[in-house]
């Protein structure tokens, strides 16, 4: 009997080990992820006083781009040679699959967060007045909320034309109340202002559904023929 | 001598039974009521022109695509995702990961049929004649090599049915006749074979019966190929 | 039933001739907002109108996924019931009922979801009730469009912005808007067999998403206080006759058009089944 748990780490590890193989991917997105930091400096352009208070909006605006990158590829190894045939002809379940690819995204975003942070910081001056410790939850589930609707997105899309296209169309307007908690959360601790706990707990029960609804989907359109 | 008589499988219960099948994409009838049963232990060659319907069939037994109508019975259950474990599919793009090495997939693959046994592994790939240990990733393969490692992923579960759509297509005759040997082999060990080729006379002596599709119906049975009609 | 659409037709045409004279001119004219305040009669409606169609977009979204399926049928039948019953509980028990709700509204509102439900499940067959997720869905985001450009008018010389992020009525309503025009989108970009349900699995997400852009708008206000569009607290009555006068209007209309591209979506998919059963049955050349 295939263990679920098992068949998610033996995905979530191929994953990683062919993609530090190939490098092709996160190199394309790491530096995107810094063009889009670079652009933002040259566009918005931050005094010391106000970068805090744009900041949060900023980071999390360049983030969801760069995040989009890495979900448009998320399925791409499995369509060559239509490997995801041979995953739905075996009694592994779905969701193994849903959330292997998930974490993977996951990953995959957060290394592009943690490069694309430190540049935020260089080019804004930005120092946090809040306790920096809550940015840690609301960066991880924030990034929860972006990639686990991406994934369940990106397999949408995979039944439609201008698959490119159709994932950020599709992600976009389902992540706005996310995308507030995120930058409102993220400003909150940056300016020292007022409290990001509701924010927290608004990401944190916006992933609890969102995992939830995903969960019990994702089957139906993986199946989707 | 040929028998039409499609009945003529048995005292023992059909295997696999296909009864009214019918698949659609839009306007196009893949399959149009297809009827059959299918007896355990026998390996069976599907022919046909392209368009046929054989690919559809044999993505219908796998549970790959749902039938428009019509109802699929394999190893006794309705439900084809409760006996997938004892199913060997093998289509005509390899579903093999290119970047990896050859052992490497049928690892993977493996253990999504809840196994960690390297040792399935090792036999499978060695029943198809490639080495364990190459370790160059599969999209550098020659054609033949990467159709007997598809091969051997669809052995992997040991399955009792076996599922194989155009497995000889672009494979040198040599290799093509090791694995029509291999296919009688394991058919005379017990599994059921269904083989999906556009080159019937590879199969002349090893298959027990020869069905021949044409515009989404099964039009003829035989238990020899005729070889004035082989293609 | 087919006699019914010209009454239908003839009577909507009368509501929206009585209701725009109503609204422009018999209606009283707002103390401090003056004449502009009168497009308040087709904000409103239309705001009601386009919500009353998503929402039934999601009632036939579930349908069409739980119906093939027994079990989740009848959760699904149990948890409608239960909706109705506990707004009923709530409106005589939780008092005061938050945000300033009537408890008649809550009681008529749960007991109005019960009903669409089971409308609709017993209306529609499977194909029916994708077809009405499709047409709710379409006139939905046209009456919400009209609300999307009606707000900003209305705001621009009465509060003199055209848009207030915090605002929690039209903010959420823009996203409702863009969530279901995503949804057209799939389902006009689909290339898959099974668009039905991933339609509806978007549906749901979105629906799911609702009450989480409310609350994440309603505390962003709480955080930014801005000016709220639209005005709050009671309303004159005579204004609350045309208001209702038009909703009713607006909803006679929603219906015509829904029936009138239901029936064409209807005959449209009858046609290509024809065509498909005819493929079947033709030998081929």
């Amino acid at each position: 009997m295939s263990l679920p748990s098992g068949i998610i780490r033996a995905t979530l590890a191929k994953d990683l080990r062919l993609e530090w193989r190939s490098k092709d991917a996160i190199n394309s997105m790491l530096f995107f992820a810094l063009l889009v930091v670079v652009i933002f400096s040259f566009s918005f352009d931050p005094l010391a006083e106000e970068s805090r208070r744009i900041a949060g909006g900023l980071i999390w605006v360049a983030f969801l781009f760069a995040a989009v990158t890495a979900l448009n590829q998320t399925w791409t190894r499995e369509l060559r040679n239509q490997v995801l045939d041979a995953y739905r002809v075996s009694p592994a379940p779905a969701n193994s699959l849903f959330l292997a690819k998930a974490f993977g995204n996951f990953i995959f975003v957060s290394v592009l967060e943690a490069l694309m942070t430190p540049l935020f910081i260089i080019f804004y001056n930005l120092r946090s007045i809040g306790p920096v410790w809550e940015l840690i939850p609301v960066a991880a589930l924030g990034t929860w909320a972006l990639v686990v609707n991406g994934t369940f997105f990106a397999a949408m899309s995979l039944h439609t034309r201008s698959r490119e296209i159709m994932l950020p169309l599709l992600l976009f307007p389902i992540s706005i109340p996310a995308l507030l908690a995120m930058v409102n959360a993220t400003t909150n601790i940056l300016t020292g202002e007022d409290s990001a706990r509701f924010w927290i707990v608004l990401l944190a029960t916006y992933d609890v559904v969102f995992t939830i609804a995903s969960l019990l989907l994702f089957e139906l359109v993986l199946d989707a023929e | 001598m040929s028998l039409t008589d499609t009945n003529a499988a048995s005292a023992t219960q059909p295997i696999v039974s296909v009864t009214n099948l019918i698949k659609q994409f839009g306007r196009f009838a893949a399959l149009r009521s297809v009827s059959a049963d299918f007896a355990p232990g026998r390996l069976y060659a599907i022919l046909g022109d392209n368009g046929a319907g054989k690919t559809t069939l044999l993505r219908a037994l796998a549970g790959l695509t749902q039938p428009t109508q019509g109802k699929i019975s394999i190893l006794g259950s309705s439900d084809i995702r409760s006996v997938c474990g004892r199913i060997g599919y093998m289509a005509h793009p390899s579903l093999l990961y290119d970047e990896m090495s050859g052992m490497e997939n049928l690892r993977y693959f493996a253990q999504l049929y809840g196994t960690k046994d390297e040792q399935r592994c090792t036999s499978a790939i060695a029943a198809v004649k490639l080495d364990p240990a190459l370790q160059r990733p599969v999209g550098q393969y020659s054609q033949g090599m990467r159709q007997r490692l598809s091969l051997a992923r669809a052995l992997l579960n040991d399955p009792k049915i076996l599922l194989l759509d155009e497995p000889f297509s672009n494979v040198d005759v040599r290799s093509a006749k090791e694995m029509v040997s291999l296919l009688a082999q394991m058919r005379d060990a017990g599994k059921t074979i269904f083989v999906v080729t556009h080159q019937a006379a590879l199969l002349d002596d090893a298959a027990d019966e020869f069905v021949r599709m044409e515009a989404g119906k099964i039009v003829s049975r035989t238990f020899e190929l005729h070889l004035e009609e082989a293609r | 039933m087919k006699r019914a659409f010209p009454i239908l037709a003839i009577l909507t045409v009368l509501l929206l001739s009585y209701g725009l004279h109503g609204a422009l001119i018999s209606a009283p004219t707002e103390q401090t907002m003056g004449d502009v305040q009168r497009i308040f009669y087709y904000h409103v409606p239309s705001a009601w109108t386009a919500f009353l169609l998503f929402f039934i977009n999601f009632v036939a979204s579930i349908q069409y996924l739980v119906r093939p399926n027994d079990r989740a049928d009848r959760i699904a039948k149990w948890i409608a019931g239960v909706v109705s019953i506990g707004a009923c509980i709530a409106a005589v028990v939780i008092r005061p009922i938050p945000y300033g709700m009537e408890p008649s509204a809550v009681a008529t509102t749960g007991i109005a979801i019960t009903g669409i439900y089971f409308v609709v499940r017993k209306y529609f067959s499977e194909q029916g009730t994708d077809v009405l997720a499709l047409v709710a869905a379409e006139v939905g985001v046209v009456f919400c469009t009209v609300v999307l450009v009606t707000g900003p008018i209305w705001a621009r010389p009465v509060w003199g912005i055209w848009w207030a992020p915090g605002d929690i009525r039209l903010t959420s309503t823009l996203v409702l808007w863009l969530i279901y025009v995503s949804y057209l989108i799939l389902r006009r970009f689909s290339n898959s067999s099974q668009t039905a349900g991933l339609a509806a699995a978007l549906a749901i997400f979105g629906a799911l998403d609702v009450p989480l852009v409310y609350f994440s708008i309603w505390f962003f206000r709480t955080q930014h206080p801005q000016p709220v569009i639209g005005g709050g607290g009671s309303i004159d009555p005579r204004m609350l006759h045309w208001l209702l006068i038009n909703w009713l209007a607006f909803l006679c209309f929603a219906a015509l058009v829904c029936w009138s591209r239901y029936r064409l979506e209807i005959l449209q998919r009858q046609v290509e089944e024809a065509q498909a059963l005819e493929a079947l049955l033709e030998p081929r050349s």
